[in-house]
Order: structure tokens, then C-alpha cells, then sequence
């Protein structure tokens, strides 16, 4: 007997830094596991520093399963792109450390959160404590 | 103010922009990360380009055009910002022919209300705002006394420079010059500078 897998909610890491967001998303599916959709969309279209629509929208298009999407970007211009492809219900912000947050927010897609579980996780990344 | 007048103005913030390109970045230089003139000269660059290959056939158009332009191809904090600030613009306009000074003032206060929403910044936190807001306020009460289009433009322009060089003092509060805290004080906010080049541009489309 087979089973239908679950969609799980996405997570799409925005940094100006390509090769953070590629990074960050590789630690965040090592440690929540295999079957989470977690990508990076780091960098401009030409590779350098700074933030990419196309990328960050193709990003979402490739984790979407019609559950939701989670947008964790690190600052400044990330955080202004992503605020320009929310979509309420569909596709939301996180507002936390990129890092912290990218972890948190995959372990809680990866065992089947809602859009609203997956955010609230990462919000909780803003108040671990490692010491 | 036809279509025109409209490409004229953008392809005038177009030329300052590259001309100005080693300004910005040495303004972002010292509070942010700089690029803002090589973003803004890509951003801008590619927006002449979108205008040659589709030329608008509406000053809203012509605006919508550019802001959908800008915030695919900035890649920093401007992108978005300016990207909607144009959008704004053209979608107050619609597809009207024609604009008359103050449908161009209700357009520049469409503009600082898509940039305040965006960016959640406030009059003060030492962002382009500081130099648009000013600039629509005071081509609203220059179009309100009746001043000819000129004057008027040229009223928004000053507005817009001393609201820029009104940003040296202040420490910032939003974008990445706030992580830089107390070290951002004492220098021009380059969003703030650019914001003055648009002006600067669109008076020089007004002639005279």
C-alpha cells in the first residue's frame, strides 16, 4: 500500500548573498530532513550582492503545493521584495533571524505544519537562547 | 503634460542617474552597502531599454511601465521602493492623455503613501521619504496657489534638496544604515539624493 505524501508548506530564503541563502537552506534540510521544500533565492541575476524578484518568484513557484509558502528574507531590500509578492493566506513573511528562522520554519513544514505552525516556529527562532 | 513629457522625464533621471552613478555609491558608501548608484544605473538602464521596445502610449502607462522595470532589475532596496513609487504614479493616472499639474501632485502623493506602506518608514528615519514627501507637499500647495507648471516643479525640486540635505544630521531607523546606528549620522541618505535627481529631472522636462 502506498501513501499520497502530504503537501508541505514551503520555505523560500531570501538573502543578498547567494551563496548564504544556498547555505542556510542546505543546513535547514539536512536537519529537518529530505522531503521539505526549502530554497534559496540568494543574489541578483548576475550573481552579485542584492535581491532578486525573478529569482525570489520562481523560488516560490518551485515549493508551492497549494499549502503555503513561508518568505524568510535577511534585510533591507529582501525584506521589500518579498512584501511585494505576499499574497494573504498563500504566500507569508516571517520576520525573523535568517539563520534561526530558516531552521525552525523547515522543521515545522517538514513535519507536515500549517502555513500559520510554520510561522509561528519561526517566530519562536527569535527567542532561543544558546547559553 | 502628454507622453512626452513623460519619457522625457525619465529618460532625464535615466542620464543623471549614470552621470551621478559614482555620487550615490560613495554616499551608500559610507552608510550602506555601496551600490545604490550602480543599482539604480542598471535599474534605470534597463527601463530605457523597456521603453524603446514597448514605447507607452500614456503618461500612466509610460510610469507603470517604469516602476515594474525598476523592481525587477535594481536588486537592492530601491528596486522596490522606486518600483512602486512609479507604479503608484501610473496607476493614478490610468490611461488618461493627459495630465493636468495637479493630477501629477495627486500622483506624487500616491507615490509617498506607496513608499511609506512599503517600507513602514515615517518622515525622518533618514530614507528617500525624506526627500519625496516634502517635494509632493509643496507641488500640491504651488498647484493649489495657481503657480505655473515651472515654478511649481521647481518648488518640488527645493523641497526635495533641502529635504535630502536635511537628512545629514539624522541617524537612520530603517534599510541597512540602521544597523550602523550612531555611525550614520553625518551623512546624506543616497535614496534621498536620488529622490532629488527625479526631481531635478522632472523640472528639467517641464523647459523654460
Amino acid at each position: 500500500m502506498t501513501t499520497i505524501p502530504q503537501p508541505l508548506v514551503g520555505v523560500v530564503l531570501i538573502s543578498h548573498s547567494d551563496a548564504l541563502a544556498t547555505s542556510a537552506a542546505a543546513l535547514a534540510v539536512q536537519i529537518a530532513g529530505p522531503d521539505v521544500q526549502v530554497v534559496p533565492a540568494g543574489g541578483t541575476d548576475d550573481g552579485g550582492l542584492g535581491t532578486s524578484p525573478d529569482k525570489v518568484t520562481a523560488a516560490i513557484q518551485k515549493v508551492d503545493r497549494g499549502v503555503g509558502v513561508v518568505l524568510i528574507p535577511d534585510m533591507g531590500g529582501s525584506v521589500l521584495t518579498a512584501r511585494l509578492l505576499e499574497v494573504p493566506g498563500q504566500v507569508a513573511i516571517a520576520d525573523v533571524p535568517f539563520v534561526e528562522g530558516a531552521i525552525a520554519a523547515a522543521v515545522q513544514a517538514g513535519i507536515g505544519g500549517t502555513l500559520q505552525d510554520v510561522l509561528d516556529a519561526a517566530e519562536d527562532a527569535r527567542i532561543y537562547r544558546k547559553l | 503634460m502628454d507622453t512626452r513629457f513623460f519619457t522625457t522625464w525619465i529618460e532625464g533621471i535615466a542620464k543623471a542617474v549614470a552621470e551621478n552613478r559614482e555620487h550615490l555609491t560613495a554616499l551608500d558608501a559610507a552608510i550602506g552597502d555601496a551600490d545604490h548608484g550602480a543599482n539604480l544605473d542598471r535599474g534605470f538602464t534597463a527601463v530605457r531599454e523597456a521603453l524603446a521596445a514597448a514605447p507607452p502610449d500614456s503618461p500612466g502607462k509610460a510610469l507603470t511601465l517604469t516602476g515594474t522595470t525598476l523592481i525587477r532589475k535594481v536588486g537592492g532596496a530601491s528596486g522596490p521602493l522606486y518600483g512602486t513609487a512609479f507604479r503608484q504614479m501610473g496607476s493614478v493616472l490610468g490611461s488618461a492623455p493627459d495630465v493636468t499639474p495637479s493630477d501629477l501632485a495627486t500622483a506624487l502623493e500616491a507615490a509617498v503613501a506607496g513608499v511609506r506602506k512599503l517600507g513602514g518608514a515615517t518622515e525622518g528615519d533618514k530614507t528617500l521619504l525624506d526627500a519625496l514627501a516634502p517635494a509632493a507637499g509643496a507641488l500640491r500647495r504651488a498647484v493649489q496657489n495657481g503657480t505655473k507648471t515651472e515654478d511649481a516643479l521647481d518648488a518640488a525640486l527645493t523641497a526635495a534638496r533641502e529635504g535630502a540635505r536635511a537628512t545629514i544630521p539624522l541617524q537612520a531607523r530603517k534599510g541597512r544604515a540602521s544597523y550602523l546606528g550612531e555611525r550614520s549620522i553625518g551623512h546624506e541618505d543616497p535614496g534621498a539624493a536620488s529622490t532629488v535627481l527625479i526631481l531635478a529631472a522632472l523640472r528639467d522636462a517641464a523647459g523654460g
